[in-house]
């Protein structure tokens, strides 16, 4: 069943769309991740315009990223104190990052700076969530029982001032900590066009110390909120937000985002992180390897609009 | 019998064209031509089009039909090797590029015209007026190749020429298709009427491709109201969210 979209003017088989919708949605529920580091790049490939790809996926995402936070708000996995304090970096952040924009696309490298910056972050985070997923789950089956360790290592982070309680993260932290990382996911969201979750959940986990149980909810929490402004930001300046791609993204996304969050719960810490870990890395070999690989086809083409 | 009732009714649609197109009904006594709809319409559900072309002409020639899309500004990038990465670091500016470019013939266009000609009226993917907007470089041939190559994977500029055929020796139409991902604009038809290597007669017919109903409503609602778009978008999405998650809570 084919059905043209207004905005990208072009026809889709529903099926397809609704079905990268589920995929995406099932991670976002299980990882906490929105998922646009996968959907924006796929929606490419089936041939949407990359304007048109980048923004209606970022509507995608609230819907997700909604469900996915209503569902962890059931379980009382949301640390609202926690999230605002992101969204307050967040929010400087992405402000400073669609400048960066601009100015590296004057430059015109702005491809070029994404590809690196997806690849360093992916891989970096990817091998750090691997090996210490692995180590937990052999340390786990050596003491089978006692796994009660320390919440979390200190270490200089401590030492920074403006501490502030977070009840229901049991941590006594910084209140520059969230801040900053809210703010650096920021930067990255205007520049790679991404919700960030896939950064911002090992930050939440490793610096931070938070449980991972609730590190899914929060940042799903945050990511909304973010997303929601990025999509009207897009909608009233560039209008590349195609409502009717995004209908079918989100019925089939909700969809999956129950069914993650719920396969989310049976899995145990370290193996979510593991999981998610290998899926990090592979997106991002994938693009080390279009970067060193020669690629198939040498020219692209750039429709720059009617004369 | 039937024969006799078709090009009845070819002439019949080809009086109406002559009645309600004055404008583009300027040919040359030698060839007359018009199509079944001047008009693509895309709707929600739009999978693709065929139209019709038909037409006359006064003597045993060959026909040519050249299908051009609105022109478009394109930027052709290409990527080398630096410092081992592959990153674009060439790219050449066209301006004024057909957005689509499509042929029907009686015959393959070398065994009709010769190249000069078809240099003259850009009848041929090769011989379309694709140039730089200020570039003087060895590399354009290599850039402007690629352009062409690309639009071709992209369905734009199909690969194959529709076949067009005659009833008796005056009476010839053509199935134009035109595939789902097609740009929007004024389309110009060109048919050319061949003879000995010449072209005998030209006659330019408009055909539009538009959206119209829903999809129309919805893009024209997404420019004159940007804000409240984005707004209806951003609310969309987070009902949705909140109702997926209500309703699963259920099961």
């Amino acid at each position: 069943m084919y059905m043209y979209l207004p905005i990208a003017e072009m026809s889709v088989n529903i099926w397809l769309i609704l079905g990268l919708g589920v995929a995406v949605g099932l991670l976002s529920g299980m990882f906490g991740v929105g998922g646009g580091f996968l959907l924006t790049p796929l929606l490419m490939l089936f041939g949407v315009p990359p304007a048109v790809a980048v923004s209606t996926g970022t509507s995608q995402i609230i819907a997700a990223s909604m469900s996915g936070v209503m569902a962890h708000w059931r379980r009382g996995n949301v640390d609202v104190k926690m999230a605002l304090f992101l969204l307050a970096g967040g929010l400087g952040g992405s402000w400073f990052g669609v400048w960066l924009f601009s100015f590296l696309r004057s430059i015109g490298q702005i491809d070029l700076i994404i590809a690196l910056t997806y690849v360093i972050f992916l891989g970096t985070l990817g091998s750090l969530m691997l090996m210490e997923s692995i180590r937990t789950i052999a340390r786990e089956r050596r003491v089978k029982g006692s796994s009660r360790t320390r919440l979390h290592q200190h270490n200089w982070l401590h030492g920074l001032p403006l501490k502030t309680r977070f009840r229901r993260s049991k941590l006594y932290i910084s209140a520059l900590l969230p801040i900053s990382i809210g703010m650096v996911v920021g930067v990255l969201t205007a520049i790679m066009g991404i919700g960030g979750g896939f950064i911002m959940v090992p930050a939440m986990i490793y610096l931070l110390g938070m449980p991972t149980s609730l590190v899914v909810g929060t940042s799903l929490l945050q990511i909304a909120f973010v997303t929601a402004n990025v999509t009207f930001l897009q909608a009233y300046t560039s209008q590349t937000v195609d409502i009717v791609l995004g209908i079918i993204l989100i019925v089939g996304g909700v969809v999956g985002a129950q069914f993650g969050s719920r396969v989310g719960a049976m899995l145990q810490g370290a193996q979510l992180r593991g999981l998610l870990a290998a899926l990090v890395l592979i997106v991002g070999s994938k693009l080390a390897f279009d970067l060193v690989i020669q690629p198939s086809e040498l020219f692209s083409l750039v429709i720059m609009g009617r004369p | 019998m039937l024969r006799a009732f078709m090009i009845f009714n070819i002439c019949g649609f080809m009086l109406l064209g002559i009645i309600f197109h004055p404008r583009h009904s300027y040919a040359q006594d030698g060839l007359i031509a018009d199509m079944s709809d001047h008009l693509i319409a895309i709707t929600t559900g739009f999978t693709g089009a065929n139209v019709l072309l038909f037409g006359a002409v006064d003597e045993d020639s060959s026909i040519v039909v050249t299908i051009r899309g609105p022109e478009q500004n394109i930027l052709v990038r290409r990527k080398s090797r630096v410092a081992g990465l592959w990153i674009n670091d060439k790219e050449i500016a066209f301006s004024r590029v057909p957005s689509f470019y499509a042929l029907a013939t009686t015959a393959p266009l070398e065994n009709l015209v010769p190249d000069s000609l078809r240099e003259r009226h850009q009848l041929g993917l090769d011989k379309l007026g694709i140039f730089p907007e200020n570039e003087i470089s060895p590399e354009v041939p290599i850039f402007r190749e690629a352009l062409v190559h690309l639009q071709q994977q992209r369905g734009r500029y199909p690969t194959a020429s529709a076949q067009i055929t005659f009833l008796g020796n005056r009476l010839f139409r053509v199935n134009l298709h035109f595939s789902a991902n097609l740009p929007t604009g004024q389309y110009l038809i060109e048919v050319f009427q061949i003879k000995d290597g010449e072209v005998k007669n030209a006659q330019t017919t408009p055909l539009i491709v538009s959206q119209v109903g829903t999809s129309a409503e919805i893009q024209r609602f997404a420019y004159r109201h940007s804000a409240l778009y984005g707004l209806i978008a951003v609310a969309m999405a987070v009902i949705a969210g909140v109702l997926g998650a209500l309703i699963f809570r259920k099961v």
